[in-house]
Protein backbone atom coordinates (compact mmCIF):
# COMPACT_ATOMS: atom_id res chain seq x y z
CA UNK A 1 0.00 0.00 0.00
CA UNK A 2 2.72 2.43 0.02
CA UNK A 3 4.90 1.59 -3.20
CA UNK A 4 5.46 5.00 -4.74
CA UNK A 5 2.72 4.97 -7.39
CA UNK A 6 0.16 4.80 -4.43
CA UNK A 7 1.83 7.75 -2.66
CA UNK A 8 2.09 9.35 -5.84
CA UNK A 9 -1.43 9.28 -6.44
CA UNK A 10 -2.47 9.83 -2.88
CA UNK A 11 -0.37 13.61 -3.02
CA UNK A 12 -1.95 14.77 -6.28
CA UNK A 13 -5.75 13.77 -4.93
CA UNK A 14 -4.81 15.50 -1.55
CA UNK A 15 -3.37 18.18 -3.09
CA UNK A 16 -6.35 20.40 -3.57
CA UNK A 17 -7.99 20.34 -0.48
CA UNK A 18 -4.23 20.26 1.65
CA UNK A 19 -2.75 23.80 -0.22
CA UNK A 20 -5.94 25.36 0.39
CA UNK A 21 -6.18 24.52 3.87
CA UNK A 22 -2.54 25.56 3.83
CA UNK A 23 -3.19 28.61 2.12
CA UNK A 24 -5.54 29.88 4.01
CA UNK A 25 -3.38 29.85 7.11
CA UNK A 26 -0.69 31.66 5.71
CA UNK A 27 -2.55 33.64 3.01
CA UNK A 28 0.71 34.04 0.88
CA UNK A 29 0.61 31.53 -2.17
CA UNK A 30 4.16 30.84 -2.48
CA UNK A 31 4.33 30.21 1.81
CA UNK A 32 1.63 27.81 1.00
CA UNK A 33 3.16 26.00 -2.26
CA UNK A 34 6.36 25.34 -0.47
CA UNK A 35 4.46 24.32 2.65
CA UNK A 36 3.02 21.79 0.87
CA UNK A 37 6.43 20.62 -0.97
CA UNK A 38 7.98 20.37 2.32
CA UNK A 39 5.11 18.08 3.46
CA UNK A 40 5.07 15.68 0.55
CA UNK A 41 8.73 15.48 0.89
CA UNK A 42 8.37 14.32 4.12
CA UNK A 43 5.20 12.15 3.53
CA UNK A 44 7.69 10.39 0.83
CA UNK A 45 10.15 9.43 3.57
CA UNK A 46 7.89 8.75 6.24
CA UNK A 47 4.91 6.90 4.48
CA UNK A 48 6.81 3.87 3.17
CA UNK A 49 8.61 3.96 6.88
CA UNK A 50 5.34 3.96 9.44
CA UNK A 51 2.34 3.55 6.36
CA UNK A 52 -0.23 5.75 5.39
CA UNK A 53 -2.00 7.87 7.29
CA UNK A 54 -5.11 7.36 8.03
CA UNK A 55 -6.40 11.33 6.54
CA UNK A 56 -3.83 11.87 3.92
CA UNK A 57 -5.39 15.16 3.88
CA UNK A 58 -5.41 15.93 7.35
CA UNK A 59 -1.50 15.00 7.41
CA UNK A 60 -0.17 16.83 4.47
CA UNK A 61 -2.05 20.27 6.17
CA UNK A 62 -0.24 19.36 9.49
CA UNK A 63 2.91 18.69 8.67
CA UNK A 64 3.14 21.18 6.10
CA UNK A 65 1.93 23.52 8.69
CA UNK A 66 4.55 23.04 10.99
CA UNK A 67 7.12 22.87 8.89
CA UNK A 68 6.71 26.61 7.10
CA UNK A 69 6.13 27.50 11.05
CA UNK A 70 8.89 26.39 11.69
CA UNK A 71 11.01 27.87 9.24
CA UNK A 72 9.61 31.29 10.07
CA UNK A 73 10.82 30.62 13.50
CA UNK A 74 14.11 29.54 12.50
CA UNK A 75 14.51 32.71 10.62
CA UNK A 76 13.64 34.90 13.43
CA UNK A 77 16.05 33.12 15.82
CA UNK A 78 13.44 31.52 17.99
CA UNK A 79 13.57 27.96 19.27
CA UNK A 80 12.51 25.47 16.36
CA UNK A 81 8.99 23.05 16.83
CA UNK A 82 9.90 19.73 17.80
CA UNK A 83 10.88 17.26 14.98
CA UNK A 84 8.23 16.54 12.70
CA UNK A 85 8.19 12.55 13.80
CA UNK A 86 7.14 12.73 16.49
CA UNK A 87 4.13 14.73 15.56
CA UNK A 88 3.17 12.02 13.02
CA UNK A 89 4.11 9.28 14.77
CA UNK A 90 1.58 9.69 17.22
CA UNK A 91 -1.05 8.68 15.20
CA UNK A 92 -3.63 10.19 16.78
CA UNK A 93 -2.36 13.75 16.84
CA UNK A 94 -4.29 13.99 13.06
CA UNK A 95 -7.61 13.16 14.74
CA UNK A 96 -8.21 16.30 15.96
CA UNK A 97 -7.13 17.91 13.61
CA UNK A 98 -8.99 15.90 10.66
CA UNK A 99 -12.36 17.21 13.10
CA UNK A 100 -11.77 20.95 13.10
CA UNK A 101 -11.10 20.66 9.22
CA UNK A 102 -14.47 20.04 8.58
CA UNK A 103 -16.46 20.07 5.15
CA UNK A 104 -17.56 24.04 5.16
CA UNK A 105 -13.81 25.00 5.90
CA UNK A 106 -13.19 22.44 3.01
CA UNK A 107 -15.51 23.38 0.53
CA UNK A 108 -14.45 27.52 0.70
CA UNK A 109 -10.68 26.92 0.70
CA UNK A 110 -10.96 25.26 -2.25
CA UNK A 111 -13.59 27.41 -4.15
CA UNK A 112 -11.21 30.55 -2.94
CA UNK A 113 -8.11 28.16 -4.44
CA UNK A 114 -9.88 27.62 -7.64
CA UNK A 115 -10.94 31.09 -7.86
CA UNK A 116 -8.09 32.85 -7.27
CA UNK A 117 -6.70 31.27 -10.54
CA UNK A 118 -9.95 33.20 -12.35
CA UNK A 119 -9.10 36.55 -12.16
CA UNK A 120 -10.43 38.86 -14.37
CA UNK A 121 -7.16 40.62 -15.67
CA UNK A 122 -5.95 36.91 -17.14
CA UNK A 123 -6.60 35.83 -20.24
CA UNK A 124 -8.40 32.11 -20.53
CA UNK A 125 -5.33 30.40 -21.34
CA UNK A 126 -3.30 31.58 -18.53
CA UNK A 127 -6.26 30.93 -15.98
CA UNK A 128 -6.67 27.40 -17.09
CA UNK A 129 -2.22 27.00 -17.18
CA UNK A 130 -2.23 28.59 -13.92
CA UNK A 131 -4.73 26.55 -12.06
CA UNK A 132 -2.99 23.13 -13.54
CA UNK A 133 0.13 24.59 -12.19
CA UNK A 134 -1.69 25.39 -8.55
CA UNK A 135 -4.22 23.28 -8.07
CA UNK A 136 -3.84 19.87 -9.83
CA UNK A 137 0.07 20.15 -9.46
CA UNK A 138 0.94 19.44 -12.92
CA UNK A 139 4.49 20.80 -13.65
CA UNK A 140 5.76 23.60 -16.07
CA UNK A 141 6.81 20.48 -18.47
CA UNK A 142 3.53 18.83 -18.44
CA UNK A 143 1.34 22.29 -19.16
CA UNK A 144 4.10 23.33 -21.86
CA UNK A 145 3.37 20.20 -24.01
CA UNK A 146 -0.14 20.30 -23.53
CA UNK A 147 -0.48 23.83 -24.61
CA UNK A 148 2.47 23.34 -27.35
CA UNK A 149 4.58 26.31 -26.31
CA UNK A 150 7.85 25.85 -24.95
CA UNK A 151 9.18 25.32 -21.49
CA UNK A 152 10.82 28.48 -20.58
CA UNK A 153 7.88 30.25 -22.53
CA UNK A 154 5.43 28.66 -19.72
CA UNK A 155 7.17 29.04 -16.96
CA UNK A 156 7.03 32.71 -17.89
CA UNK A 157 3.49 32.90 -18.65
CA UNK A 158 2.78 30.90 -14.99
CA UNK A 159 5.18 33.22 -12.90
CA UNK A 160 3.22 36.44 -14.31
CA UNK A 161 0.14 34.95 -14.28
CA UNK A 162 1.22 34.22 -10.22
CA UNK A 163 2.33 37.51 -9.54
CA UNK A 164 -0.99 39.10 -10.90
CA UNK A 165 -3.25 37.03 -9.07
CA UNK A 166 -0.80 37.78 -6.18
CA UNK A 167 -1.61 41.54 -6.01
CA UNK A 168 -5.04 40.96 -6.04
CA UNK A 169 -7.24 41.56 -2.97
CA UNK A 170 -8.55 37.81 -2.40
CA UNK A 171 -10.88 37.75 0.39
CA UNK A 172 -9.93 35.23 3.12
CA UNK A 173 -13.21 35.55 4.91
CA UNK A 174 -15.98 33.11 4.74
CA UNK A 175 -17.76 34.57 1.51
CA UNK A 176 -21.46 35.34 1.89
CA UNK A 177 -24.00 33.61 -0.38
CA UNK A 178 -24.20 35.45 -3.10
CA UNK A 179 -20.64 36.20 -3.59
CA UNK A 180 -20.13 32.18 -2.97
CA UNK A 181 -22.37 31.75 -6.14
CA UNK A 182 -20.60 33.94 -8.15
CA UNK A 183 -17.10 32.30 -7.48
CA UNK A 184 -18.49 29.32 -8.28
CA UNK A 185 -19.89 30.34 -11.57
CA UNK A 186 -15.87 31.77 -12.52
CA UNK A 187 -15.06 28.48 -11.34
CA UNK A 188 -16.75 26.15 -13.50
CA UNK A 189 -16.28 28.43 -16.33
CA UNK A 190 -12.43 27.80 -16.41
CA UNK A 191 -13.03 24.22 -15.46
CA UNK A 192 -15.36 24.14 -18.64
CA UNK A 193 -12.99 26.25 -20.83
CA UNK A 194 -9.52 23.53 -19.26
CA UNK A 195 -12.15 20.44 -20.53
CA UNK A 196 -12.41 22.29 -24.16
CA UNK A 197 -8.75 22.71 -24.43
CA UNK A 198 -8.15 19.09 -24.30
CA UNK A 199 -11.71 18.57 -26.28
CA UNK A 200 -10.77 20.19 -28.94
CA UNK A 201 -7.11 18.47 -29.64
CA UNK A 202 -7.15 15.51 -32.00
CA UNK A 203 -6.71 11.65 -29.98
CA UNK A 204 -4.14 10.20 -28.90
CA UNK A 205 -2.28 14.79 -27.97
CA UNK A 206 -1.30 15.17 -24.82
CA UNK A 207 -3.85 18.17 -24.33
CA UNK A 208 -6.78 15.20 -24.11
CA UNK A 209 -5.41 14.15 -20.43
CA UNK A 210 -6.84 17.91 -19.96
CA UNK A 211 -9.82 16.65 -20.20
CA UNK A 212 -9.25 13.86 -17.26
CA UNK A 213 -7.93 16.29 -14.91
CA UNK A 214 -11.09 18.88 -15.91
CA UNK A 215 -13.33 15.97 -14.73
CA UNK A 216 -11.49 15.31 -11.58
CA UNK A 217 -11.53 19.07 -10.64
CA UNK A 218 -15.40 19.27 -11.46
CA UNK A 219 -16.07 15.65 -9.00
CA UNK A 220 -14.00 18.15 -6.25
CA UNK A 221 -16.10 20.44 -6.58
CA UNK A 222 -19.39 18.85 -6.55
CA UNK A 223 -18.34 16.79 -3.85
CA UNK A 224 -17.78 20.19 -1.90
CA UNK A 225 -21.10 21.96 -3.02
CA UNK A 226 -23.32 18.55 -3.58
CA UNK A 227 -26.66 20.03 -4.28
CA UNK A 228 -25.48 22.80 -7.08
CA UNK A 229 -27.39 21.53 -9.76
CA UNK A 230 -25.42 23.61 -12.50
CA UNK A 231 -22.33 22.10 -11.27
CA UNK A 232 -24.08 18.37 -11.36
CA UNK A 233 -24.64 20.05 -15.08
CA UNK A 234 -21.42 20.90 -16.17
CA UNK A 235 -19.51 17.33 -14.41
CA UNK A 236 -22.10 15.82 -16.37
CA UNK A 237 -21.68 17.48 -19.77
CA UNK A 238 -18.13 16.78 -19.43
CA UNK A 239 -18.16 13.35 -18.77
CA UNK A 240 -21.49 13.07 -21.53
CA UNK A 241 -18.90 14.67 -23.91
CA UNK A 242 -15.67 12.61 -22.99
CA UNK A 243 -17.06 9.17 -23.34
CA UNK A 244 -17.16 9.39 -26.59
CA UNK A 245 -13.26 10.26 -26.86
CA UNK A 246 -12.69 7.12 -28.19
CA UNK A 247 -15.11 7.28 -31.24
CA UNK A 248 -14.54 10.63 -32.38
CA UNK A 249 -11.59 9.98 -34.45
CA UNK A 250 -10.71 7.15 -36.93
CA UNK A 251 -6.79 5.69 -36.91
CA UNK A 252 -5.83 8.25 -39.23
CA UNK A 253 -6.86 10.72 -36.87
CA UNK A 254 -10.13 11.72 -39.04
CA UNK A 255 -12.74 13.37 -37.46
CA UNK A 256 -16.04 10.67 -37.04
CA UNK A 257 -19.11 12.04 -36.82
CA UNK A 258 -21.23 11.61 -33.90
CA UNK A 259 -24.08 9.97 -36.59
CA UNK A 260 -20.63 7.84 -37.94
CA UNK A 261 -19.20 6.80 -34.36
CA UNK A 262 -18.83 3.32 -33.64
CA UNK A 263 -21.23 3.47 -30.05
CA UNK A 264 -19.89 0.33 -28.60
CA UNK A 265 -16.27 2.46 -28.47
CA UNK A 266 -18.40 4.99 -25.82
CA UNK A 267 -17.17 4.82 -22.74
CA UNK A 268 -20.26 3.65 -20.73
CA UNK A 269 -18.85 3.77 -17.38
CA UNK A 270 -19.01 7.75 -18.31
CA UNK A 271 -22.45 7.57 -19.61
CA UNK A 272 -24.18 6.32 -16.49
CA UNK A 273 -22.29 8.53 -14.46
CA UNK A 274 -23.24 11.66 -16.39
CA UNK A 275 -26.69 10.54 -16.43
CA UNK A 276 -27.17 10.06 -13.42
CA UNK A 277 -25.99 13.48 -12.65
CA UNK A 278 -27.99 15.37 -15.15
CA UNK A 279 -30.75 13.37 -13.87
CA UNK A 280 -30.13 14.59 -10.31
CA UNK A 281 -29.42 18.16 -11.45
CA UNK A 282 -33.28 18.00 -12.83
CA UNK A 283 -34.66 17.42 -9.98
CA UNK A 284 -34.04 20.78 -8.47
CA UNK A 285 -35.83 22.42 -11.59
CA UNK A 286 -33.24 25.17 -11.63
CA UNK A 287 -31.80 24.87 -15.40
CA UNK A 288 -29.15 26.43 -16.55
CA UNK A 289 -27.24 26.52 -19.52
CA UNK A 290 -24.26 23.13 -18.10
CA UNK A 291 -27.87 21.49 -17.76
CA UNK A 292 -29.77 21.91 -20.95
CA UNK A 293 -26.35 21.36 -22.69
CA UNK A 294 -25.89 18.25 -20.66
CA UNK A 295 -29.78 17.03 -21.38
CA UNK A 296 -28.72 17.58 -25.00
CA UNK A 297 -25.34 15.15 -24.99
CA UNK A 298 -27.44 12.73 -22.81
CA UNK A 299 -30.50 12.47 -25.61
CA UNK A 300 -27.54 11.82 -27.93
CA UNK A 301 -26.23 8.99 -24.97
CA UNK A 302 -29.24 7.51 -24.90
CA UNK A 303 -29.93 6.76 -28.37
CA UNK A 304 -28.32 3.61 -29.14
CA UNK A 305 -28.20 3.59 -32.73
CA UNK A 306 -28.16 7.44 -34.57
CA UNK A 307 -31.73 6.78 -35.92
CA UNK A 308 -33.07 6.58 -32.13
CA UNK A 309 -32.19 10.22 -31.24
CA UNK A 310 -34.68 12.12 -30.05
CA UNK A 311 -34.43 15.39 -32.12
CA UNK A 312 -37.30 16.79 -31.58
CA UNK A 313 -36.04 16.73 -27.99
CA UNK A 314 -32.74 18.35 -29.22
CA UNK A 315 -34.66 20.97 -30.68
CA UNK A 316 -36.95 21.74 -27.39
CA UNK A 317 -33.55 22.11 -25.32
CA UNK A 318 -31.68 24.17 -27.59
CA UNK A 319 -34.54 26.62 -27.91
CA UNK A 320 -34.27 26.29 -23.81
CA UNK A 321 -30.65 27.39 -24.30
CA UNK A 322 -31.52 30.07 -26.86
CA UNK A 323 -33.51 31.57 -24.52
CA UNK A 324 -31.05 31.37 -21.69
CA UNK A 325 -28.35 32.33 -23.53
CA UNK A 326 -28.98 33.55 -26.84
CA UNK A 327 -25.32 32.93 -29.59
CA UNK A 328 -25.49 32.62 -32.66
CA UNK A 329 -23.68 29.44 -32.30
CA UNK A 330 -26.52 28.22 -30.00
CA UNK A 331 -28.56 28.89 -33.03
CA UNK A 332 -26.18 27.08 -35.51
CA UNK A 333 -26.13 23.88 -33.01
CA UNK A 334 -29.93 24.16 -33.05
CA UNK A 335 -30.42 24.02 -36.99
CA UNK A 336 -29.00 20.87 -37.05
CA UNK A 337 -31.58 19.01 -34.57
CA UNK A 338 -34.20 21.29 -36.99
CA UNK A 339 -32.72 19.70 -40.18
CA UNK A 340 -33.62 16.48 -38.86
CA UNK A 341 -37.11 17.68 -37.30
CA UNK A 342 -38.43 19.86 -40.20
CA UNK A 343 -35.91 19.39 -43.49
CA UNK A 344 -32.70 20.85 -44.28
CA UNK A 345 -34.85 23.46 -45.95
CA UNK A 346 -36.21 25.21 -42.96
CA UNK A 347 -32.68 24.68 -41.54
CA UNK A 348 -30.75 26.43 -43.78
CA UNK A 349 -33.46 29.58 -43.77
CA UNK A 350 -32.25 29.40 -39.96
CA UNK A 351 -28.58 29.92 -40.28
CA UNK A 352 -28.69 32.17 -43.20
CA UNK A 353 -29.04 35.44 -41.36
CA UNK A 354 -26.29 34.16 -39.09
CA UNK A 355 -23.93 34.66 -41.83
CA UNK A 356 -22.75 38.26 -40.59
CA UNK A 357 -21.86 37.12 -36.99
CA UNK A 358 -20.31 33.53 -38.07
CA UNK A 359 -18.24 34.63 -41.08
CA UNK A 360 -15.28 33.85 -39.13
CA UNK A 361 -16.64 30.16 -37.68
CA UNK A 362 -14.96 27.21 -39.23
CA UNK A 363 -18.31 25.29 -37.88
CA UNK A 364 -21.01 27.53 -39.38
CA UNK A 365 -19.47 26.77 -43.32
CA UNK A 366 -19.04 22.90 -42.48
CA UNK A 367 -22.81 23.23 -41.42
CA UNK A 368 -23.77 25.22 -44.28
CA UNK A 369 -22.25 23.14 -46.73
CA UNK A 370 -23.34 19.80 -45.07
CA UNK A 371 -27.39 21.38 -45.72
CA UNK A 372 -26.55 22.94 -49.28
CA UNK A 373 -25.10 19.51 -50.33
CA UNK A 374 -27.91 17.36 -48.72
CA UNK A 375 -30.36 19.52 -50.93
CA UNK A 376 -28.09 19.25 -53.65
CA UNK A 377 -26.60 22.42 -54.03
CA UNK A 378 -23.10 21.50 -55.29
CA UNK A 379 -21.51 24.53 -56.33
CA UNK A 380 -23.04 26.34 -52.96
CA UNK A 381 -21.40 23.91 -50.80
CA UNK A 382 -18.49 23.95 -52.56
CA UNK A 383 -17.48 27.49 -51.81
CA UNK A 384 -18.75 26.71 -48.03
CA UNK A 385 -16.48 23.79 -47.82
CA UNK A 386 -13.95 25.90 -49.38
CA UNK A 387 -14.22 28.34 -46.62
CA UNK A 388 -14.36 26.18 -44.30
CA UNK A 389 -11.14 24.65 -44.88
CA UNK A 390 -9.85 28.57 -44.78
CA UNK A 391 -11.22 28.65 -41.01
CA UNK A 392 -9.90 24.97 -39.93
CA UNK A 393 -8.68 25.43 -36.24
CA UNK A 394 -7.27 22.15 -36.88
CA UNK A 395 -5.16 19.55 -39.32
CA UNK A 396 -8.05 17.01 -38.76
CA UNK A 397 -11.36 19.83 -38.87
CA UNK A 398 -9.31 20.67 -42.21
CA UNK A 399 -9.32 16.76 -43.14
CA UNK A 400 -12.88 15.74 -42.46
CA UNK A 401 -13.70 18.92 -44.65
CA UNK A 402 -11.77 18.00 -47.70
CA UNK A 403 -13.38 14.44 -47.51
CA UNK A 404 -16.68 16.14 -48.63
CA UNK A 405 -15.01 18.20 -51.38
CA UNK A 406 -12.87 15.13 -52.74
CA UNK A 407 -16.48 13.39 -52.72
CA UNK A 408 -18.26 16.61 -54.42
CA UNK A 409 -14.59 16.55 -57.24
CA UNK A 410 -15.38 12.92 -57.99
CA UNK A 411 -18.73 13.24 -58.54
CA UNK A 412 -18.62 16.33 -60.71
CA UNK A 413 -16.24 14.42 -62.88
CA UNK A 414 -18.05 11.04 -63.01
CA UNK A 415 -21.08 13.55 -63.83
CA UNK A 416 -22.14 13.60 -67.41
CA UNK A 417 -21.23 15.86 -70.34
CA UNK B 1 -22.80 -19.88 4.35
CA UNK B 2 -22.66 -16.56 2.23
CA UNK B 3 -20.24 -13.74 2.93
CA UNK B 4 -20.61 -10.41 1.24
CA UNK B 5 -17.17 -8.31 0.99
CA UNK B 6 -17.60 -4.55 0.95
CA UNK B 7 -15.16 -2.29 -0.93
CA UNK B 8 -13.83 0.95 0.49
CA UNK B 9 -11.21 2.66 -0.71
CA UNK B 10 -10.56 6.79 -0.98
CA UNK B 11 -12.69 7.65 -4.37
CA UNK B 12 -10.58 10.59 -4.80
CA UNK B 13 -7.42 8.22 -5.18
CA UNK B 14 -9.56 5.53 -7.09
CA UNK B 15 -10.91 7.87 -9.41
CA UNK B 16 -7.49 9.58 -10.27
CA UNK B 17 -6.31 6.21 -11.80
CA UNK B 18 -5.30 6.03 -15.29
CA UNK B 19 -6.41 3.92 -17.30
CA UNK B 20 -3.65 1.70 -17.45
CA UNK B 21 -3.85 1.99 -13.92
CA UNK B 22 -7.25 1.23 -13.44
CA UNK B 23 -6.37 -1.82 -16.19
CA UNK B 24 -3.70 -2.96 -13.79
CA UNK B 25 -5.83 -3.51 -10.75
CA UNK B 26 -8.81 -5.02 -12.76
CA UNK B 27 -6.11 -7.88 -14.08
CA UNK B 28 -4.61 -8.54 -11.06
CA UNK B 29 -8.62 -8.52 -9.63
CA UNK B 30 -9.80 -10.76 -12.65
CA UNK B 31 -6.83 -14.02 -11.36
CA UNK B 32 -8.52 -14.05 -8.27
CA UNK B 33 -12.39 -13.79 -9.82
CA UNK B 34 -11.62 -16.37 -12.15
CA UNK B 35 -10.81 -18.84 -9.75
CA UNK B 36 -13.52 -18.30 -7.11
CA UNK B 37 -15.59 -18.56 -10.56
CA UNK B 38 -14.06 -21.67 -11.75
CA UNK B 39 -14.39 -23.26 -7.75
CA UNK B 40 -18.64 -21.87 -7.99
CA UNK B 41 -17.71 -19.64 -5.03
CA UNK B 42 -18.15 -16.23 -6.52
CA UNK B 43 -21.69 -14.46 -6.30
CA UNK B 44 -22.69 -11.52 -8.04
CA UNK B 45 -20.08 -8.11 -8.15
CA UNK B 46 -20.05 -5.08 -8.65
CA UNK B 47 -18.45 -1.53 -8.81
CA UNK B 48 -20.40 1.50 -8.00
CA UNK B 49 -19.69 5.31 -9.98
CA UNK B 50 -18.41 7.83 -7.46
CA UNK B 51 -20.60 9.71 -4.22
CA UNK B 52 -21.00 12.55 -6.66
CA UNK B 53 -23.45 10.27 -8.97
CA UNK B 54 -25.26 9.46 -5.47
CA UNK B 55 -28.85 10.51 -4.43
CA UNK B 56 -29.99 9.73 -0.37
CA UNK B 57 -33.46 9.22 0.63
CA UNK B 58 -33.59 9.72 4.38
CA UNK B 59 -36.81 7.66 5.66
CA UNK B 60 -36.57 9.21 9.25
CA UNK B 61 -39.78 10.91 7.85
CA UNK B 62 -43.17 10.93 6.14
CA UNK B 63 -42.65 11.36 3.34
CA UNK B 64 -39.21 10.45 2.71
CA UNK B 65 -36.73 13.51 1.78
CA UNK B 66 -34.65 13.56 -1.33
CA UNK B 67 -30.95 14.35 -0.48
CA UNK B 68 -28.16 15.23 -3.20
CA UNK B 69 -24.86 13.25 -2.30
CA UNK B 70 -24.12 9.95 -0.66
CA UNK B 71 -25.06 8.73 2.79
CA UNK B 72 -23.22 10.54 5.28
CA UNK B 73 -23.95 9.73 8.78
CA UNK B 74 -21.45 7.17 10.87
CA UNK B 75 -24.17 6.41 13.48
CA UNK B 76 -26.23 3.94 11.23
CA UNK B 77 -24.65 0.65 9.72
CA UNK B 78 -24.86 -0.44 6.52
CA UNK B 79 -27.62 -3.49 6.75
CA UNK B 80 -27.98 -4.47 2.83
CA UNK B 81 -28.59 -3.55 -0.27
CA UNK B 82 -30.60 -4.29 -3.40
CA UNK B 83 -29.71 -4.02 -7.06
CA UNK B 84 -32.58 -2.52 -9.56
CA UNK B 85 -32.65 -2.44 -12.87
CA UNK B 86 -34.36 1.38 -13.88
CA UNK B 87 -34.55 3.82 -16.86
CA UNK B 88 -33.39 7.12 -14.64
CA UNK B 89 -33.41 8.33 -11.26
CA UNK B 90 -36.63 8.79 -10.51
CA UNK B 91 -37.75 4.99 -11.49
CA UNK B 92 -34.96 4.19 -8.93
CA UNK B 93 -36.46 6.34 -6.17
CA UNK B 94 -40.37 5.19 -6.84
CA UNK B 95 -38.49 1.97 -5.98
CA UNK B 96 -37.15 3.08 -2.81
CA UNK B 97 -39.83 4.89 -1.51
CA UNK B 98 -41.65 1.67 -2.34
CA UNK B 99 -38.93 0.26 0.14
CA UNK B 100 -38.93 2.82 2.68
CA UNK B 101 -43.35 2.85 3.14
CA UNK B 102 -43.06 -0.98 4.12
CA UNK B 103 -39.84 -0.05 6.34
CA UNK B 104 -39.02 3.22 7.93
CA UNK B 105 -36.12 4.86 9.59
CA UNK B 106 -32.62 5.07 8.37
CA UNK B 107 -31.53 5.98 4.84
CA UNK B 108 -31.33 4.18 1.43
CA UNK B 109 -28.52 5.63 -0.78
CA UNK B 110 -28.93 5.28 -4.43
CA UNK B 111 -25.75 4.95 -6.51
CA UNK B 112 -25.87 4.33 -10.35
CA UNK B 113 -24.10 0.93 -10.95
CA UNK B 114 -20.58 1.40 -13.58
CA UNK B 115 -19.83 -2.58 -13.98
CA UNK B 116 -22.34 -5.29 -12.64
CA UNK B 117 -20.92 -8.91 -12.78
CA UNK B 118 -24.01 -11.59 -11.94
CA UNK B 119 -24.00 -14.51 -10.39
CA UNK B 120 -21.31 -16.56 -11.72
CA UNK B 121 -21.74 -19.37 -9.49
CA UNK B 122 -23.86 -21.74 -11.88
CA UNK B 123 -21.24 -21.12 -14.52
CA UNK B 124 -18.75 -23.83 -12.39
CA UNK B 125 -17.87 -26.78 -14.82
Amino acid sequence: MTDPAWIDAALTAARPQALAALLRYFRDLDTAEEAFQEACLRALQAWPRNGPPRDPRAWLILVGRNAALDGVRRRARQDPLPPEETLSDTGDAEAPLAEMLDQTHYRDDVLRLLFMCCHPDLPATQQIALALRIVSGLSVTQIARAFLVGEAAMEQRITRAKARVARGNLGFETPGAVERSERLAAVAAMIYLLFNEGYSAGDGSARTELCGEAIRLARLLLRLFQAEPEVMGLTALMLLQHSRAAARFDAAGEIVLLEDQDRACWDHKLIAEGLALIDKAMRHRQPGPYQIQAAIAALHARAARPADTDWAGIDLLYAALEQLQPSPVVTLNRAVAVAKVRGTEAALAMIEPLAPRLSGYFHFFGVRGAFLLQLGRKEAARVAFDQAIALANTPAEAAHIRRHLDRLMRDAAAAPG
Amino acid sequence: MQYAILCYHDEDVVWSWTKEQDQAVMGRLAIVQDRLTKAGRLGPSLRLLPTTAATTLRKTQDPPLVIDGPFAETKEQLLGFYVVDVANLEEALDIARELAAANPGGAYELRPVAVYFPDRRGTAG
